[in-house]
């Protein structure tokens, strides 16, 4: 038995000891318990290092809300989490966890000189102290406090867990399972409404359960918890546990974060470790409680010094005594309460010390009978002990005078600075926040969503007031929902009511200005930070907070943020509520990454389109990359072949023979009706009118602002039938735009866009064979009448198709598109006729070799949403003659006229080496830094020339041609001359063979 | 996620089916040329970016409608949506509360 732990008491297992390490220890706990319950049951209150002075820090809360406690926890490869909150992961067999921020062990660690050192890390010390010299920020000063400051490590591997999500529609959604809650869940449950109750705890009830006493309707409070939960659970309430409301959001959007292995032995196989829920309900109601307010003085901050409701929780949950002799610090009637359930548990209460002067005689009473010394009006200087406290020292205060003080020996010190509502989640919603004077807290005011919050989360104290809220604000939300109900109501016998007075930082007698009273444990901020940030001219709560990072840890000043707000105000000589409270952000408290992604991660990320030749590119070996969301094949590989060797091989075969490539990812898009040219006219820069049925075009879009936004070949089957093509990653935008277009600026237009991306499989032809090879295998086509860029219905292999002629490599080409299922039936079909040809399959980076050996652009790589026409050297794809189309009227802006556009023009480098695309390019590589940069290389690549070539926009580019700027490289600067665009066949002989 | 309601589906739908789609009511002049260089930059680049309630328009990708809404942009609330051709509705009182 560990010698903390009261015999038979606690919700926890006493015949279930399960045994676990911290720090490499072995230590035994029972089934039920937290890691800081088990390590406190063995007497462990020291459980790890602060983030910036290393002081030794135990537990505070027994919480979501820890500021301290936090460790790593491991279940093996992969599974390392840190900064895990001891005080909320429950126990589990051979679980592994470890303190932080500490070297060489925790209770011995070098990083503490930074607490003698306290002075220099002052608030805003990041600004001040380590300015000079400037140099050595960068090399000495920020990798030093780097690797001094910190919380845990991050995990390096790969997070083998997988992760659930689920979408919920819920009538009511109540979160917080204590006595408001269940209230609010039981008012709810009537007339059949579908009801959420939920709880980030394992087990529900709440305060409840840390207050065994306390009888409701004449039953123990445990017992009338299960009684509830019970009928609840036959009122068909979904009852969720280990479930954490992260974030409340619009239209009564909640997003639930369900914990579902971390708690047990050995996982189900193939179970998701957490379950993100986003559930939309009807009504809200908000149980979450209120949070208990550290008291701040000088070693507030010491191991063994804890929040009263903390010990509380310990005593009767886990049956843990954290101390055999704890004195108590309080501004609230609370804390009495803990003294007196400890000291019926066995402890020696040292003393209670009450800020108050004047305390409830039933209060005094109780003590009296304890024989606990009482210490009204006092307050504690300061606290002794190096790893765990020892002793405090107890004052009279008078007024602002600190009488003498004495030392109380102690093993444990329980604090209470009163409750404050927990309001995060009603912040997430924008609503607004009242300052209630008498109570010194910020309640819940005007409401944007449709919630209701209950109890302590709304400044209630007291079982019989907060059951009453709960079932008013339950039948509420019912009301809410056009259904009607009763009240419950709730006779509570051992009530604990309760009130306080809330404090600044307590009055010392010592020098306040060496005071280490804490206010954020987490990022270690103290009192004095706050005043200093405010004498040095923070006037916004939001500036203090940021320039102390005050509230700005894991906890999101949980602790921190109302005593920090009552300093400042002190400071400033201004009320709390004009000081105003820093905004509560999702998610209440940290929650996993793997949780967020749930299954879009890995393969499952995204979709990945694949075309019907796929399989065949698979087959034979094909490297493949993707582009927008498809996979392409990217080059076909032979056996001992790097990328480079199997383009050129690629390259050359369809320039010598024949090259066939799989282009049916190209966006189609089918526009039709009567209105159809005259729509084409309207969206893009050619002129369609004198277009024939039978005859293609390269079409040129821009945006209204007269930018290249997309580009295709587009083909005019009949009168009324466009075939347009766009690239690959731009059919779904251009298609809304188009539709965009069609339907708010000109729906009196007779016309149809169809989507036909994926109806149609697409097979490029290209090379001097390729006339030769399909001739054979085409019904329906006039070859005499069938030039360059002709389009036609027919058939190919015996298949539907519409064929193109159309060249995107300067040789002969053919797109040849069939029926989508028929596309693999195509592609084998003209892979056996082109046997005599060698033809050569070959994949996108090849098609981009042999494009840019013709100059022809790609749009999104030659261009960046800045290129007109002009720059582009497109000017002859725009109608000039045409009175309007998207983007005309910008092409003739002042500023799309003016000199100096960065044009689109070919650079040959002077050592034949290649270029990066994406280099800046210069026209002095001798100027002083800054360099003056010019233009950028869009694209790059080995060619069949022999050298490399590239593409640029350059400033000016189509003036300078012939002459040499320079791209400086990370090996070097090049030395590059300005040419055209189109490097191969420039006169087009080729096409015309 | 905000629910938005399609007035062509006649539906109230998950945000993730809608994309935001820029100012409503800015008709595209019938003939850009008559435009000064200022007249046409305006109705380029110029936009209200109210604070408060804000005529936009947005997409339905289910049904691929563009239709317009009335939203508020301090509290992100859509006060109404309306078809696409209708004339901009006035605020009334209820809308705005």
């Amino acid at each position: 038995m560990s010698r903390f732990r009261i015999p038979g008491k606690g919700r926890v297992d006493h015949s279930a000891p399960v045994s676990f390490t911290f720090d490499g220890k072995t230590y035994r706990g029972l089934r039920g318990d937290t890691v800081a319950s088990a390590l406190l049951a063995n007497g462990v209150h020291l459980m790890g290092r602060s983030f910036k002075y290393h002081r030794p820090r135990g537990p505070v809360t027994a919480g979501s809300e820890e500021p301290n406690a936090l460790i790593g926890t491991s279940r093996g490869a992969g599974r390392f989490e840190p900064n895990t909150r001891a005080t909320v992961q429950e126990l589990r067999a051979g679980l592994v966890t470890e303190s932080q921020n500490k070297w060489p062990s925790l209770s011995f660690d070098i990083g503490a000189v930074n607490d003698r050192a306290y002075m220099l890390f002052s608030a805003g010390f990041y600004y001040k102290t380590f300015m000079w010299p400037k140099s050595f920020w960068d090399k000495v000063y920020e990798p030093v406090i780097r690797g001094a400051a910190g919380l845990g490590k991050s995990p390096t591997e790969v997070d083998p867990d997988h992760y659930a999500s689920r979408y919920l529609h819920t009538d009511v959604l109540i979160v917080g399972a204590g006595p408001a809650g269940i209230a609010a869940a039981l008012a709810a449950a009537q007339s059949g409404a579908d009801v959420t109750l939920v709880d980030e705890n394992a087990e529900m009830g709440g305060s409840l359960l840390s207050d065994p006493a306390v009888q409701i309707d004449g039953k123990p409070a445990w017992d009338w918890v299960d009684a509830q939960l019970g009928r609840l659970r036959a009122a068909g309430v979904r009852l969720m546990t280990r479930t954490t409301a992260i974030g409340y959001y619009h239209q009564n959007m909640v997003g639930l974060c369900q914990r579902l292995t971390d708690h047990l032995d050995n996982p189900p196989k193939g179970a998701p470790r957490e379950r993100m829920w986003r559930v939309r309900a009807g009504q809200v109601v908000l149980a979450q409680g209120a949070l208990e307010k550290p008291l701040v003085f000088d070693g507030n901050d010491r191991p063994g010094v804890m929040l009263a409701g903390a010990a509380q929780t310990y005593l009767h949950r886990y049956g843990v005594k954290v101390g055999d002799s704890p004195a108590v610090l309080t501004s609230h009637d609370s804390a009495w309460y803990a003294a007196f359930d400890l000291a019926d548990n066995g402890a020696r209460v040292a003393a209670i010390i009450d800020t108050r002067d004047v305390v409830r005689p039933d209060l005094l009473d109780g003590a009296r009978k304890r024989g606990i010394e009482v210490l009204a009006g006092h307050t504690v200087t300061t606290t002794r002990g190096r790893l765990r406290v020892k002793s405090v020292r107890a004052a009279p205060v008078r007024g602002t005078h600190v009488g003498r003080g004495r030392d109380i020996p102690c093993d444990c010190l329980l604090m209470s600075g009163g409750w404050t509502p927990s309001l995060h989640l009603f912040s997430h919603t924008k609503g607004s926040l009242a300052w209630d004077a008498d109570g010194n807290t910020f309640l819940p005011d005007r409401k944007t969503e449709e919630c209701e919050i209950a109890g302590a989360g709304r400044g209630l104290w007291g079982y019989q007031a907060v059951l009453a809220d709960g079932a008013a604000a339950g039948l509420r939300a019912l009301q809410g929902l056009g259904r009607a109900g009763h009240e419950g109501r709730f006779t509570v016998a051992n009530d604990r009511p309760g009130t306080g007075v809330s404090h600044t930082e307590l009055p010392t007698d010592g020098n306040a200005g060496k005071a280490r009273a804490f206010i954020d444990f987490q990022n270690d901020v103290t009192a004095k930070d706050i005043r200093l940030a405010v004498r040095e001219g923070m006037r916004s709560i939001e500036h203090v907070k940021r320039y102390t990072t005050n509230g700005m840890a894991t906890d999101q000043g949980k602790m921190s943020n109302i005593n920090g707000l009552m300093i400042a105000a002190d400071a400033l000589g201004k009320a709390p509520p004009q000081v105003g409270l820093t905004t509560f952000r999702p998610p209440y408290t940290p929650t996993s990454f793997g949780a967020f992604c749930g299954y879009l991660r890995g393969e499952t990320f995204q979709l990945t389109r694949k075309t019907p030749i796929d399989s065949w590119a698979e087959a034979n070996g094909a490297v493949f990359e993707p582009v927008a969301q498809w996979r392409r094949a990217w080059y076909f590989p032979k056996p001992g072949e790097d990328m480079h060797a199997a383009v050129l091989r690629e390259c050359k075969a369809t320039r010598a023979s024949l090259g066939i490539f799989d282009a049916s990812t190209l966006g189609k898009i089918e526009v039709a009706g009567p209105d159809a040219v005259e729509f084409m006219n309207r969206m893009y820069t050619n002129p369609w009118t004198k277009l024939a049925p039978g005859r293609c075009r390269y079409g040129l879009l821009l945006g209204e602002d007269g930018f290249i936004r997309d580009d295709g070949v587009i083909g005019r089957l009949s009168p009324d039938l466009f075939h347009v093509t766009t690239t690959t990653g731009g059919a779904a935008r251009v298609l809304t735009m188009m539709e965009d277009y069609l339907q708010t600026e000109w729906p009196d237009l007779d016309v149809w866009l169809t989507s036909t991306t994926e109806q149609w499989a697409t097979v490029a032809l290209n090379g001097p064979n390729a006339l030769a090879m399909l001739k054979p295998l085409v019904q329906g086509v006039d070859w005499d009448d069938f030039p360059h860029m002709s389009c036609a219905e027919c058939t190919v292999a015996g298949l539907p198709a519409r064929l193109f002629r159309l060249s995107f490599t300067g040789e002969i080409g053919f797109e040849v598109n069939v029926p989508a299922r028929h596309g693999l039936a195509l592609w084998t079909a003209l892979m056996e006729a082109g046997k005599p040809y060698d033809i050569c399959p070959y994949g996108t980076e090849t098609m981009h070799v042999l494009r840019a050996e013709k100059g022809y652009i790609i749009v999104g790589q030659d261009t960046d949403g800045t290129v007109t026409p002009a720059d582009a050297g497109l000017d002859w794809a725009v109608g000039k003659a045409k009175k309007d189309f998207v983007g005309k009227r910008s092409l003739s802006r002042p500023d799309i006229t003016a000199k100096g556009r960065k044009q689109l023009v070919g650079l040959l480098t002077e050592d034949g080496s290649p270029l990066q695309e994406g280099a800046q390019i210069v026209l002095d590589p001798n100027q002083p830094k800054p360099m003056k940069m010019v233009g950028h290389v869009t694209s790059s690549y080995q060619s069949t020339m022999g050298h490399p070539i590239a593409m640029a926009v350059i400033e000016g580019g189509f003036d300078k041609m012939g002459e040499t700027v320079f791209i400086p490289m990370p090996d070097g600067v090049r030395k590059a001359r300005v040419t055209s665009t189109v490097f191969y066949d420039p006169d087009n002989t080729r096409l015309k063979a | 996620m905000l629910l938005i309601h399609c007035p062509y589906c006649e539906d109230t739908l998950p945000e993730l089916e809608f994309t935001y789609a820029g100012e409503a009511h800015i008709a595209r002049p019938a003939d850009p040329s008559a435009l000064s260089d200022e007249e046409w930059r305006d109705f380029l680049f110029i936009r209200t970016n109210a604070r408060g309630p804000h005529y936009e328009r947005w997409r339905h990708i289910g049904c691929g409608r563009f239709f317009n809404a009335l939203r508020d942009t301090v509290s992100d609330r859509f006060l109404m949506t309306y078809k696409a051709g209708e004339a901009r509705p006035t605020l009334t009182n209820e809308a705005a509360e």
